[in-house]
């Protein structure tokens, strides 16, 4: 399969690649890791005329720890974050997202900044962005802004992210106190994205949770945060009998998708197995 | 209008001045003649066509041509070293990890993959490193042990990463 004629330009720096997407408008699109654009340009569901290559521009990745926050540069792969030590100490559930994305070859070119902007309903990262309350960092002409993760998915394949910017850094508060966090995943087997992701982050003080924080991908349109299983499981203790009953109130009311797949009751069973799951698993991590 | 392309094939440098729509597997397959890397699904789902880019193993029908500019290559071709057999290819050999063969190239460069990252795996790290990497003939069972053979032939022996 071959995608339809384009031209490519590679970008050394942000603002270089920023320049590129003032000049060329809606034609361009950003190309980092690829994995998910090229696929869509090769069945031609995408068709840029201009493809601006921003995946060598070395201050897009990294990965450091700044003012109790974990700072992720956009263009960094899962595989970077799948084995990096900092972020299995500091947030394992974000090692856990990255490596359950694909297959070890998607790992080694798919990027954070890629599969936040392409915002796919099913990816994984944005329940991990919703659960973590993480701050995006977007670039474009009139300079930087930053924007929170709950602000920027605005549903399927669509973000806040204006047409000449491009995200820079994702930033992610590391949990303080008695915290554990999980990420559960029910994959569909061929392709292994989520037909049902769920992140689940819990705190607790005098043994009970005094926050939960928990975000479902794959079920909506876009990733989304579960309050009435938060506000279920704050105030009571995590162990199984309460976690039950807070997972049973999961993706109640969720626009629920459905495909030939799994159907919106099936996912709806789903989300609170794997609710039950997150929470389970996040408790153990305490 | 084309790019030029410089980059390193198995060792040797090659500059071709390709389009920009041109996915690597199709280069290496059409203008270097490597027919060794197999194009399967072209979907990025079934991994016939993993080759190594700077010691990661990639999926070649998912990265265009021109991303491959200035990196180095290993296709199945670069493995062998003149007559002697890849330790990797040599277990597929001795423990008969292929029947079709069609799938062969891309799980060699991806078990080279993982024994640079981890030269002693266990089964099911084998198993999980092979997820991208799909067998309609053996059952995969064979071809785990051929790289538990080449894990025991080269341990401690460094592949680069």
């Amino acid at each position: 399969m071959i995608p339809s004629k384009f031209d490519y330009e590679r970008a050394n720096t942000i603002d270089e690649a920023i320049k590129y997407l003032v000049e060329y408008g809606d034609e361009a699109k950003l190309l980092a890791g690829g994995h998910s654009l090229l696929p869509a340009m090769k069945l031609r569901l995408n068709n840029p005329v201009k493809l601006v290559d921003i995946n060598r521009i070395p201050e897009l990745k990294y990965i450091k720890e700044e003012d109790d926050t974990i700072c992720i540069g956009a263009a960094t792969t899962h595989y970077e974050i799948e084995s990096s030590e900092l972020i299995k100490g500091k947030i394992s559930m974000l090692s856990q997202i990255a490596g359950s994305i694909g297959d070890v070859q998607v790992r080694n070119m798919g990027t954070i900044g890629g599969s936040l902007a392409h915002a796919d309903p099913a990816a994984d990262w944005p329940a991990g962005m919703l659960a973590t309350d993480a701050v995006l960092v977007l670039k474009g002409p009139d300079g930087l802004r930053t924007i929170n993760a709950h602000d920027f998915f605005l549903g399927l394949y669509t973000t806040s992210l204006a047409e000449n910017e491009i995200i820079t850094e994702i930033r992610i508060p590391i949990p303080h106190g008695n915290t554990g966090t999980a990420y559960t995943k029910c994959m569909q087997p061929a392709s292994r994205f989520a037909l049902v992701g769920c992140a689940a982050i819990i705190s607790k003080n005098n043994g009970l949770c005094d926050n939960v924080k928990l975000a479902f991908t794959g079920v909506s349109a876009n990733a989304f945060r579960d309050a009435a299983v938060e506000e279920a499981l704050t105030g009571h203790a995590p162990d199984v009998d309460n976690i039950t009953i807070a997972a049973e109130k999961a993706a109640l009311d969720a626009d629920v998708l459905s495909d030939h797949f799994a159907s919106e009751d099936y996912r709806r069973h789903l989300a609170k197995v794997y609710a039950k799951r997150a929470l389970m698993e996040a408790a153990d991590n305490l | 209008m084309g790019s030029l392309i410089h980059l390193k094939v198995n060792g040797q440098s090659q500059s071709h001045e390709v389009e920009p729509r041109l996915l690597l597997a199709y280069y290496l397959r059409e203008v270097l003649n490597l027919t060794g890397t197999h194009i399967g699904c072209d979907t990025s789902n079934c991994g016939a066509c993993v080759v190594l880019v700077n010691g990661k193993a990639v999926k070649s029908c998912t990265m265009l041509a021109v991303q491959a500019d200035g990196l180095e290559i290993t296709t199945i071709e670069g493995l062998a070293n003149d007559n002697e057999l890849h330790p990797i290819q040599e277990g597929f050999k001795e423990q008969h990890g292929l029947q079709c063969g069609f799938c062969t190239p891309g799980m060699i460069m991806t078990a080279a993959q993982l024994l640079a990252r981890n030269p002693d795996p266990t089964e099911d790290q084998i198993r999980e490193a092979l997820d991208g990497n799909y067998c309609r003939c053996t059952g995969y069972h064979n071809i785990v042990k051929a790289i538990q053979y080449a894990s025991e032939k080269v341990k401690k022996e460094v592949f680069h990463d």
